[in-house]
């Protein structure tokens, strides 16, 4: 029993060996010292002696009638494979040199055909990945996420590399907040400079984040495509609003004519999601659409982010192909929670450990209805979903023995 | 495509989307009698259809006149999951009860109790101190107090006379519903038989002792958690055992691994409850235990990560069908997500979670006392209410009425908008309370102020972001300078 598959052992220290780097990242908590030995089944006082057993069942077998059965009764589980007749669409985020472009690398999203992680019967569609938020100026954070970007906010580039190096991203993501018209009001062709410089301080496929107002971040979007042709950007992103403002088509074609993605952005409504990837569809190959359905934070309406996507998903695979397309979550909402920012009282823990789990939990949650990519911000959060991808990814053959006897543990 | 073929059984009943109100109206006694509060026995049939209401609100149903009735509407809408339930009286607790598998296509029934553990070799004023901060911890969330809801007592010492004794301490100061936690059925007796009126949940029944425990939850009354880890074969075999040993209130465990098998765990779960929402299967037509304790009998890690990891596993089983919950963290800021997101995910997702629109006087304002807006999304209007009253302050809150939802989302959907809340402001007949036309809109909403000067002919304030500002914005700004 004490027995170890090696190649799971490799695995155990691989998951070990994160947790100094959570530790680290959870900044103003007291660590705890890293007792880091792998303990031997023996150690623990785990087993009831079996004698045990017999004696007891003696003592009670006269309370049996007649009629119980005295030995287990067999029975199998063959799950019911359900057939879905839809997939998602893959969508594949930057371009390398050889494709247009200049990323190192480029990242396929969606081909999911079932729901995230229900069961092993359907072949697992692309991995989930993370995208790093920067924005072009000095925003307002929670000071425990300001805690790890303080030194690189007024940089856009060097945060970007921050992401990319220090914190792994997959993916990063330029919010170009200073181009509202209420704030900066920056002009497409600043904005643009801005993105050139990120894609020369990284080499990750890059989302171009808008100020969501319809006619500016046309104008922005137009102006970026053109000057990063062939790159594959991510627009984030294209509304109905866009629609009534007449400016839908222009950031449509512009996306098509040079080379990028669109992500459609709607309000937690299903019949919007289609009617906007409907009026994109004139314009642009669906290949190239991405869904943004709203994330809210936890305890704000999570909810109903929740339900909406695994409503979306299901529609998708029942072969609703207006669904069918990768879908985003801005983990990074879950920072509108006052739970995740506010000091509370004691007993409510340390924001610097609620913050991060916050958007964890926020995180993990939607993963579980479907979701193909996250927008994240706090390191610890994108280091924990990350292992859970990891971890939801893998069939794990070996059953780790000393859960089974959780209720004898002495803590 | 299963020899035993018990998988296939009972495919024929309905679903709970598929019932319709005639189906239940068939049913009733047609009087229209009117007992049960409704207008007519197809009104209730309808609120019946929906969840709001259950068949035993028709007093007339329960007479002997009746009966068959009864029994072929509870038939008909016995939900697939069983429910079970523990704890004594006022504290008992139910647990099961799932009509559908995701919430979206009903609603979920019974919130998942969260227990939180104790063990029998704790000393005693460690033991106590612990059962006092499991009663005490509690979040006051949109108006509802949010807490953990039992204890689950585990067996370290394997000693039947420690565990009793144990059992006894417990009882004696808490009336929460209680877990009784051993593999050994001796253990066990002596603990049931410590508390044989407190109905507490037995854990577990396994491939070894499962007859003694069969017996034990037959003399004591108490429910029973079956427990096969990673093994569903082993799951049916012991449940389809355990029913024709005549115990029917169970309770499975299919094991928590939350390290290299956390995929298998959240399939095992995904797996029970499909099987038994989508092809009404009875073996595994139980309530789900999680046991995101687990964590702590996994690698022995720093306590905080294994915390942030219990987290975890909480909260994604509670997404992933757990019924129950047996936790060890009592940290705030890792039981504060998982009530929250309980809370959240049993709320009907039919309807938004909203308050009614209006005016809500808050503490004793005067004329010249300040206007706030809000909109009526309950989270929303409790939280600005409840950092008004905790600020001691003194105004007027003009609910709008924006389908329950948040300011954010209200004037990004253009609910909340100028004209809104110049409708507002006339049907509430806002001017007779004050002797001012000065409106302070949410800081979210500070790009319609310019419409609603205009739509309303008052003069806008915008006012913070977060209503936790609310306080200190008054102090620094009302009232405001001529």
């Amino acid at each position: 029993m004490t027995q170890k598959d090696p190649k799971n052992q490799l695995k155990d220290e691989q998951i070990l060996s994160l947790a100094p780097q959570l530790l680290e990242l959870l900044q103003g908590v007291q660590q705890v010292e890293l007792e880091n030995f792998a303990m031997d089944i023996g150690e623990l006082e785990l087993f009831i002696p079996t004698g045990h057993f017999t004696a007891v069942r003696d003592a009670v077998t006269n309370l049996q009638t007649p009629k119980r059965p005295v030995e287990l009764i067999p029975d199998h589980f063959i799950p019911h494979i359900m057939q879905y007749p839809g997939k998602i669409r893959e969508v594949t985020l930057g371009a390398t040199k050889s494709s247009g472009g200049s990323r190192g690398r480029t990242l396929t999203i969606g081909g999911s055909t079932a729901p995230a992680y229900a069961d092993f019967l359907h072949p697992a569609g692309h991995p989930p990945v993370i995208a790093l938020d920067v924005f072009d100026m000095p925003v307002s954070l929670p000071k425990v996420l300001k805690e790890h970007v303080k030194d690189v906010i007024a940089d856009p580039a060097e945060w970007a590399r921050m992401n990319v190096k220090k914190f792994g991203a997959d993916i990063v993501t330029i919010h170009l907040m200073s181009t509202d018209p209420l704030i900066h009001n920056t002009s497409p062709a600043q904005a643009a400079k801005t993105v050139e410089e990120i894609l020369q301080a990284v080499d990750v496929p890059l989302i171009i984040g808008g100020c969501g107002d319809p006619k500016k971040d046309a104008d922005v979007f137009c102006e970026v495509a053109k000057m990063a042709e062939g790159e594959r950007l991510l627009l984030n992103s294209v509304t109905l609003d866009m629609a009534e403002a007449k400016t839908l088509e222009s950031v449509a074609i512009a996306a098509r004519d040079h080379g990028h993605l669109v992500l459609a952005f709607t309000g937690l409504e299903l019949n919007n999601a289609k009617e906007l990837n409907r009026r994109l569809y004139d314009y642009i190959p669906p290949e190239r659409i991405v869904m943004d359905l709203t994330t809210v934070a936890l305890g704000y309406g999570l909810e109903y982010s929740f339900s909406i996507h695994e409503r979306a998903r299901y529609a998708a695979l029942m072969g609703d192909g207006e669904l069918a397309h990768p879908v985003i979550s801005a983990s990074t909402n879950a920072w509108a929670a006052r739970e995740a920012w506010m000091q509370m009282a004691p007993e409510y823990g340390p924001r610097e450990l609620r913050g991060p789990i916050w958007e964890t939990l926020n995180a993990i949650t939607l993963l579980l209805s479907g979701i193909d990519l996250f927008m994240m911000m706090h390191p610890a959060a994108v280091l924990t979903v990350r292992d859970v991808i990891h971890r939801l990814g893998e069939s794990g053959q070996v059953p780790s023995i000393r859960i089974r006897d959780w209720v004898n543990v002495r803590v | 495509m299963n020899e035993l073929g018990s998988q296939q059984e009972n495919k024929r009943k309905k679903n709970i989307r598929e019932i319709s109100p005639i189906d239940v109206y068939k049913l009733l006694p047609k009087t229209n009698c009117c007992a049960c509060r409704e207008s007519n026995c197809m009104a209730f049939a309808t609120r019946v259809v929906n969840g709001e209401l259950t068949i035993v609100d028709c007093p007339p149903l329960l007479t002997d006149e009746y009966r068959d009735m009864l029994g072929e509407l509870t038939a008909l809408l016995t939900p697939p999951v069983r429910v079970v339930t523990f704890g004594e009286g006022e504290y008992s607790i139910a647990i099961g009860g799932k009509y559908v598998l995701h919430r979206h296509e009903f609603t979920y029934h019974n919130p998942s109790p969260i227990a939180i553990d104790v063990h029998d070799l704790m000393p005693e004023d460690e033991l106590l101190e612990r059962v006092r901060q499991i009663e005490r911890f509690s979040y006051n969330y949109i108006g509802r107090a949010l807490a953990p809801d039992a204890i689950a007592i585990r067996s370290t010492s394997h000693d039947p006379a420690v565990f009793r004794q144990t059992v006894k301490k417990i009882a004696g100061i808490s009336k929460y519903p209680l877990i009784l936690c051993s593999f050994d059925p001796a253990v066990m007796e002596a603990g049931l038989s410590e508390i044989p009126s407190r109905h507490p949940l037995m854990y577990a029944a396994t491939s070894e002792n499962w007859r003694s425990m069969a017996d034990l939850s037959l003399k004591y009354n108490a429910p029973l958690t079956v427990f096969a880890p990673d093994d569903l074969s082993l799951l049916r075999t012991l449940t389809k055992t355990l029913i024709e040993s005549g115990v029917l209130d169970l309770v499975l465990d299919p094991g928590t691994f939350t390290e290299n098998k956390l995929s298998s765990t959240i399939s095992n779960f995904s797996l029970i409850r499909t099987e038994a929402c989508r092809y009404n299967d009875k073996l595994f037509g139980f309530p789900l235990l999680g046991v995101p304790f687990a964590v702590w009998a996994g690698e022995e890690i720093s306590e905080d990560v294994l915390k942030w990891r219990e987290a975890i596993t909480a909260s994604m089983l509670l997404s992933r069908y757990a019924d129950l919950l047996i936790m060890h963290s009592i940290d705030g800021w890792v039981l504060l997500p998982q009530l929250i997101w309980r809370f959240n995910l049993y709320t009907d997702p039919r309807k938004p979670v909203s308050v009614d629109g209006g005016v809500k006087i808050l503490g004793n304002p005067d004329r010249a006392s300040p206007v706030l807006v809000t909109t009526n999304y309950a989270l929303t209007y409790f939280t600005v209410e409840s950092d008004i009253k905790a600020a001691n302050l003194n105004c007027y809150l003009v609910i709008i009425d924006t389908g329950g939802l948040s300011v954010e989302s209200a004037v990004a959907g253009r609910i909340l908008t100028a004209e809104s809340i110049a409708t507002a402001l006339t049907e509430y007949k806002v001017k007779s309370f004050v002797d001012h036309t000065t409106l302070i809109i949410p800081g979210l909403a500070a790009r319609i102020s310019g419409e609603t000067e205009e739509a309303t002919g008052w003069h806008i304030l915008v006012g913070p972001k977060d209503s936790s500002g609310i306080s200190k914005y008054l102090h620094d700004r009302w009232p405001p300078e001529a």
